[in-house]
């Protein structure tokens, strides 16, 4: 059960972050999930991303709905505070709790039922909010939990283990979130740690609505021969697009890239997103072009990964709302409270 | 049959054509003579087009509820005139725009029919379709006026004080007034036989509706974080929460808000948004109606189980389903006692006017806090959106909010382990942490089957040793809320139990009896569950009438199930019709259940 700690035992030179901490602080419970679930893997990179940025454990928070993938925040530092909601019903959640407290780091981990079926709406209004957070698709095409019934994103034509191939057209969480104005859209692939990282690091530093849209086996329900969404069928048809790398504030940039390949954005804090082009005309800060593309590789019947788009200039929820810079949970009542005289005044209005 | 300060006014108007503003300025202008009102908006689901009442009782007894009597019809609207003449209490009068003839047909012996031409008098005087339809109806208040002897000084004050920016449509609206004004005393006997005199009754008082109230409550507590989807007859108490954050909460030199008001994409949203404000820490609330609260049942029982603080304003509104949106009823007593599946049980409070709206806000926040779960505010249309009269609200200086059992980051660094759900102080209640204080803080809230020590679980006894605590949580909740306010009469084996919005109907109707000798002792309910006053009062007696406005008796259902009151005890006088109750209603069904009680 989630509740089993691991055993901590760690080499003496292990690497440390600028916090001093190892990645294994930054670990949770054991997985109750089945061995090799694309969700571990995922939970896996979260754990050496969020280790990587040294993020203070206790200044996370780990929001999630139902289903498999939201149980994942068990699985990773356990120093934070997780809210494991209702089914769909996260982003609201994470919409209060960064209306009262936007310096903590959000990181939302849902699936394709708890986003594009029961939760789509919530998932497209907390887009719209541009809420300050890394929302995180575990993308499977199945529901796990109730034993492998197709899901909203299940691709027309995939095979399910037992009865007839899917009919209905799925929902993209990619396109749907370009349609909705996302400012930080990417789609990855649980098999390919490398690329999540820095994917991963950008959208945990971007100030705004980041989508990750990782697809992640199932290896009980849909891994087999048929299924769009197995290891197999990923690993042969995903494309990266772009290559991410993220450049934490004040450092350099190192690697060397070819001219017209790379391009840096620098996000808010003064990190830096650095694209690396394998398509020269690709261009992720333009939100037609993005769909364009998507479309056209959808008909190519390729699965594109990297950072689609990015908008780092739009303002997240609370710069909408035009809210203090203070946290609102922590500003002290009596600035909260009118007072006595104020009131007497409001009462004139109403003699 | 001459009557000083005892008249009720009712005004048939179509929606949308500024008769709501010439129906407050009447209002007022009594109030601001000393004399007490009340004052019902009778009004259609609807923008523009349709029928609308306003209706002004003048009471200088200072009654709190509305009358079964219309003794003057304001009738401007001709498509309602055949049923607003049969409104009027034999004795009384009706005005209508005599602009256009009408058939004798429409009169009725026994009402007095005061023809006026308004349309004609306004279209001469004014220029412009839009202002000759609001002035028609500003003229009116000038009949009325000269009626009842109402005082034009203080109406042309309150012109002054409404259009202080907009100086030239003092005049206009005064000439409007003057029109009808001296119409009437050409053409009528002024004043009638009834009268409005001043009076010292109205001082240190104010005229404001619930909805208002509540929202100033919301910001006098120290709410941060306001989430909603817009519903009738809610959505004022947000527009009044947003309004004065506006002026009280911006900060200074940067002028941004110390307040977030989320309009969410549901009721769903709006209570998660909640949630997700006080786990950080924030005072959070929504407001809402019925449909609303079926809504959040999810996430009510989520709240209830996970142990998280959150206020819910359901201002109700007549059902089933979508029901009459504008009318009022006291409908949603069970589905907020008991909203959620599983083993669920909620606090509720319910305030009776205006002025406990606000009090009740801020008690809301502090019981949410304190017993760390949801606390339901049940009010309702007649209280929330109707000009009630009610004490100036005042502030005491001393109050410090109850934020609850909220361990800081020096008392977890002091404690080896910290464990969210032990009933450590023995009330049920267990201490919580907010996110990012301090890492021993950290713990995983779940509506999934938890142990005390906020584990996951699926084991029996760990799982019933924390629904079994919530228990005894419930019984702390039963201590801390507020009391019931008990009248005791004389000593009498028959009582009344009430609740919110009848208080004003029950209040009258005993000062009714007892001018027929008959004394009934009164406890009006302020909280669920019941405080042992309540079953005290009940069990002293051996005949109990529960006055409510829902078809189901559902406060008698609560009062069975909560206190285990045998049912045979508890008559249930219930109006359900979706107006407002009035004394007469409980006067008629006391008189008839006594009368039942000598037969058998």
């Amino acid at each position: 059960m989630s509740y089993i700690a691991k055993p901590k035992v760690t080499h003496p030179k292990i690497p440390r972050n600028n916090l001093g901490l190892t990645v294994r602080d930054y670990e949770g419970a054991v997985s109750t999930l089945c061995a090799g679930c694309g969700h571990d893997s995922i939970t896996a990179a979260l754990i050496q991303a969020v280790f990587e940025l040294g993020i203070e454990p206790h200044r996370l928070a780990k929001m999630s709905g139902i289903g498999c993938s939201s149980k994942t925040p068990a699985y990773f530092v356990s120093q934070s505070h997780g809210f494991n909601s209702v089914h769909g019903r996260m982003p609201s959640v994470t919409t209060g709790a960064n209306a009262a407290n936007h310096d903590l780091t959000y990181i939302g981990v849902s699936g394709d039922g708890d986003s594009l079926s029961i939760g789509m709406g919530q998932f497209a209004h907390v887009i719209r909010r541009n809420l300050n957070m890394c929302y995180i698709i575990e993308n499977n095409g199945v529901y796990g939990l109730t034993k492998g019934q197709y899901s909203a994103s299940a691709d027309v034509g995939t095979k399910a283990k037992k009865g007839p191939a899917n009919k209905q057209m799925p929902i993209d969480p990619v396109s749907t979130a370009i349609g909705l104005g996302a400012t930080y859209i990417a789609r990855g692939f649980s098999g390919d740690k490398q690329q999540l990282v820095p994917l991963i690091k950008g959208a945990l530093t971007h100030k705004g609505f980041a989508l990750l849209d990782i697809i992640s086996p199932c290896v009980t329900f849909n891994d087999h021969e048929g299924s769009t969404k197995s290891y197999s069928h990923t690993r042969r048809f995903y494309h990266h697009v772009i290559d991410t790398d993220f450049v934490p504030p004040a450092a350099e940039i190192k690697a060397a890239y070819d001219e017209g390949e790379a391009m840096p954005v620098e996000l808010h804090d003064g990190s830096k997103i650095v694209f690396r082009k394998l398509d020269r005309h690709y261009d992720p800060t333009s939100r037609a072009a993005a769909f364009t593309y998507l479309r056209d590789s959808v008909q190519r019947g390729e699965i594109i990964t990297g950072l689609l788009y990015i908008d780092h200039e739009s303002g997240d929820m609370h710069n909408l709302s035009g809210s203090v810079d203070k946290p609102l949970a922590s500003i002290p009542y009596q600035e909260l409270n009118p007072g006595k005289e104020m009131l007497a005044k409001v009462m004139s209005r109403y003699r | 049959m001459s009557r000083v300060n005892d008249v009720v006014i009712k005004i048939g108007t179509v929606n949308g054509t500024g008769s709501a503003s010439a129906n407050g300025l009447l209002m007022k202008a009594i109030f601001r003579m000393g004399v007490p009102v009340v004052g019902k908006n009778y009004f259609p689901s609807n923008i523009q087009g349709l029928p609308t009442w306003y209706e002004i009782r003048v009471t200088g007894d200072g009654y709190q509820s509305r009358s079964d009597r219309v003794d003057i019809m304001v009738a401007m609207n001709a498509q309602t005139y055949a049923k607003d003449l049969a409104e009027v209490t034999s004795g009384g009068w009706l005005i209508y725009d005599s602009t256009w003839p009408r058939s004798n047909l429409l009169t009725r012996e026994g009402v007095t029919v005061l023809g006026v031409p308004l349309s004609r008098m306004c279209n001469e005087h004014f220029e412009g379709a839009r202002a000759r339809i609001l002035m028609k109806n500003i003229a009116y208040v000038g009949v009325v006026a000269a009626l009842l002897e109402i005082d034009l000084e203080i109406i042309t004050g309150l012109l002054e004080e409404t259009f202080a920016k907009k100086k030239h449509l003092v005049k206009q609206n005064q000439d409007a007034i003057r029109l009808g004004y001296d119409y009437a005393r050409e053409n009528f006997t002024c004043p009638l036989p009834v009268t409005v005199k001043p009076m010292d009754k109205t001082r240190g008082h104010i005229i404001i509706d619930g909805n208002t109230a509540a929202g100033l409550g919301c910001v006098y507590a120290g709410a941060t974080v306001g989430a909603w989807y817009p519903i009738t007859p809610s959505t004022s108490l947000m527009d009044a929460y947003k309004a004065f954050c506006k002026q009280f909460r911006r900060e200074e030199g940067t002028d941004k808000k110390k307040f977030c008001i989320v309009q969410a994409e549901d009721e769903l949203a709006a209570i998660g948004v909640v949630l997700g404000a006080t786990w950080n820490g924030a005072r959070a609330f929504t407001p809402t109606s019925g449909p609303g609260i079926s809504l959040m049942g999810e996430f009510l029982g989520y709240a209830y189980y996970a142990e998280l603080p959150a206020v819910i304003f359901d201002v109700q509104r007549a059902g089933p389903s979508t029901g009459m949106p504008t009318r009022t009823q006291q409908c949603d007593f069970m589905a907020c006692a008991f909203a959620s599946h599983g083993d669920t049980r909620h606090v509720l409070l319910f305030p009776a006017s205006p002025e406990e709206c606000f009090y009740s806000a801020i008690e809301a926040f502090d019981l949410a806090d304190r017993l760390q779960t949801p606390v339901m505010v049940l009010s309702d249309l007649d209280i929330g959106m109707n000009d009630w009269m009610c004490p100036e609200l005042q502030w005491d200086e001393s109050y410090v909010p109850d934020r609850g059992k909220v361990l800081s980051a020096e008392e977890l660094e002091s404690m080896t382990k910290f464990h969210r759900y032990l009933d450590v102080d023995g009330d049920g209640i267990p201490y919580r942490t907010l996110p990012g204080v301090h890492p021993k803080g950290s713990y995983f809230t779940r509506g999934s089957g938890h142990s005390k020590y906020g584990a996951y679980t699926e084991d029996s006894a760990e799982y019933k040793e924390v629904v079994d605590r919530l228990l005894v949580k419930w019984e702390t909740a039963r201590k801390l809320v507020p009391g019931p306010a008990i009248k005791y009469s004389k000593f009498n084996r028959v009582g009344i139990v009430s609740v919110g919005s009848c208080d004003g109907a029950v209040n009258e109707a005993l000062v009714r009896l007892k001018e027929k000798n008959i004394g009934l002792n009164y406890c009006r309910v302020k909280a669920f569950p019941f405080s042992a006053e309540v079953r005290d009062f009940i069990e002293k007696h051996d005949q109990i009438y529960v006055v409510e406005q829902n078809r189901d008796a559902q406060l008698r259902a609560l009062l069975m199930l909560d206190l285990e009151i045998d049912p045979a005890r508890m008559v249930p006088l219930l109006h359900y019709d979706g107006m407002p109750i009035h004394a007469g209603f409980v006067v008629n069904r006391v008189l008839a259940e006594l009368a039942k009680g000598q037969a058998a």
